[in-house]
């Protein structure tokens, strides 16, 4: 099955700034594939140059077999967008952008189920103006949805939503997925990543650091988990060195991580603190996240 | 086609709903013309050499609506969609450009047909208005002064950096021509030095001929407007086409 994306060399320079740096990969067909990075890394300026929207300085983009810079009106009728920076007229209603953009393509849905799906039906009739964040996102990706393409793009489709409404989001973008339609996706928030990708490239500074499985990146680290408990007593920590999967204890104050690796390191500082008659509260394990990857590939901790 | 005439559809609604918009161009040309049709009715004067004040008002503020429809409506409306986003929008759909310009130019002129057509059925039923010209020779000049200065709109719309600018410069031309010309304030009332500047602006231009083409004067006789405002046309046309920028 020949990909839905395949990107080679792709180069995009603003004046000294170097946007996008030889970044190279493949979208598999039917996979929600992230591209995650912090603002100012170049997802943007890559989503836009496969879309077509932006001219590349150098490399080859490739996009469901057609060429986004020579074929882009053919190609937009074959895909979905949702842009990180765009509205529409404050007094056009729902229903009305609903019912324009679906004249834009050659070939439309009927979009009242969309409506019913994205939870839009009690808002057809409001204007757009007077829609929430999280409304007006939904409202897009109906129109993202009009031209049932085969590849849709979703450009930091979370961005100023509230908790709730991103969760809600991330079930939209699972159905889609479901629906068979391939999802390429750029988000600045790790675990959006981490719960919603199949596969996910990290990219810093224009370049792709990293590209794999969320499950693949994370194990590649080697990382350690943690079993962080506070105390109420006293602890003597050679009861936790002797356990077999610890590697270390970190005591501050009443404070304790437990570093290790293997499936068996709860069960064992459990049963040592219980053997050892230990009080302690709060006990929770932390696994590491892609959060940890990025920070152990740039050195930089992700900022929002 | 179908896109086309969608867009062009729906922007009639926002036109009709944007209030700014909708009153300049349908409600104040008829406030005009019944705050001075009731202090001057339409009785043959000769401070308009013979003709009633309604009868040389009418065309004279058919140009009142067309350079407001072009330099203020077009020139705002596009700036706005460039810098919100909405052309962004557009862009990532197979929408062409040229598209939204056509449609851009159809729903303006239909709207400044349908602020001069109310216009002139008010002045007709209420003031009895007088009109002696070949209705298709005014159609014709009504079209080139539509284009003209919707062109000016779109150079507007295309060179300036925002929507701010766009605004404060369309009305900064605006509104000086607009009574710098004759079309908003009689030009018989001009001293000399106002009628020697007056001939300089575009406006006056569209004013002369459509007020002569309403009296029955022949095109022929109006060379240099139909001139000047060809001219602009094709500037405009030039000027947008390179400047139109979806972002």
């Amino acid at each position: 099955m020949a990909p839905a994306i395949t990107v080679e060399n792709l180069r995009k320079v603003y004046g000294d700034l170097v946007a996008v740096d030889s970044v190279a990969f493949e979208v598999h067909e039917g996979e929600i594939f992230g591209m995650v990075g912090p603002n100012g890394a170049g997802k943007t300026t890559t989503i836009e140059c496969i879309e077509g929207l932006r001219r590349p300085d150098g490399g080859n983009a490739q996009v469901l077999g057609m060429n986004p810079q020579r074929d882009g009106y053919e190609l937009r009728e074959h895909i979905g967008v949702q842009l990180q920076e765009a509205t529409l007229p404050d007094r056009i209603k729902v229903w009305e952008a609903l019912d324009l953009f679906a004249a834009f393509y050659r070939k439309s849905v009927d979009w009242h189920p969309l409506l019913e799906q994205l939870g839009l039906a009690e808002k057809h009739n409001a204007s757009f103006g007077k829609l929430s964040g999280g409304q007006k996102q939904r409202l897009f990706i109906a129109l993202a949805l009009l031209n049932d393409p085969e590849l849709i793009f979703l450009d930091e489709l979370t961005t100023g939503l509230d908790p709730q409404a991103r969760r809600a989001m991330w079930d939209l973008v699972r159905n889609i997925r479901q629906q068979g339609k391939t999802v390429f996706l750029t988000t600045h928030f790790m675990e959006e990543a981490e719960r919603l990708c199949d596969r996910v490239a990290i990219i810093d500074h224009g370049k792709i650091v990293a590209l794999d499985t969320p499950e693949n990146l994370i194990n590649s680290l080697g990382a350690e988990n943690r079993v962080v408990f506070s105390l109420t007593g006293r602890l003597d920590e050679e009861l936790l060195r002797a356990i077999p999967d610890v590697t270390r204890v970190e005591q501050v104050g009443e404070r304790v991580v437990v570093y290790g690796q293997g499936d068996g390191l709860v069960s064992g500082v459990v049963n040592a603190l219980g053997a050892g008659s230990v009080r302690f509260r709060d006990l929770h394990t932390e696994q590491p996240t892609l959060e940890d990857v990025f920070l152990a590939l740039t050195g930089r901790e992700m900022r929002d | 086609m179908r896109g086309l005439w969608k867009l062009t559809l729906m922007e009639a609604k926002l036109f009709l709903r944007e209030p700014f918009a909708a009153f300049f161009t349908l409600a104040f040309p008829l406030m005009m013309l019944f705050i001075f049709g009731s202090i001057y009715g339409n009785e043959p004067t000769p401070f308009f050499n013979g003709r009633g004040s309604v009868d040389v008002s009418v065309p004279r503020y058919m140009a009142m609506i067309i350079a407001s429809v072009g330099m203020l409506s077009i020139a705002i409306t596009l700036s706005v969609y460039r810098e919100r986003g909405v052309l962004r929008r557009y862009r990532a759909t197979p929408l062409r450009p040229q598209t939204i310009l056509t449609a851009t130019v159809l729903v303006n002129f239909a709207m400044t047909s349908l602020g001069i057509v109310l216009l002139v059925i008010a002045a007709k039923i209420i003031y009895n208005l007088h009109f002696d010209g070949n209705p298709l020779a005014v159609l014709a000049g009504f079209v080139l002064a539509c284009l003209s200065f919707f062109s000016l709109g779109f150079i507007i719309a295309g060179l300036a950096p925002t929507a701010r600018v766009a605004q404060v410069v369309g009305m900064v031309i605006f509104y000086p021509m607009l009574f710098l010309s004759g079309a908003g304030f009689p030009r018989e009332a001009f001293p000399e030095t106002i009628r020697s500047l007056s001939k300089f602006l575009p406006l006056t231009h569209v004013v002369t001929l459509l007020e002569g083409l309403w009296f029955g004067d022949l095109w022929g006789s109006h060379l240099t407007e139909v001139v000047v405002l060809g001219g602009m046309l094709i500037a405009g046309v030039i000027v947008a086409t390179r400047t139109f920028r979806w972002e």
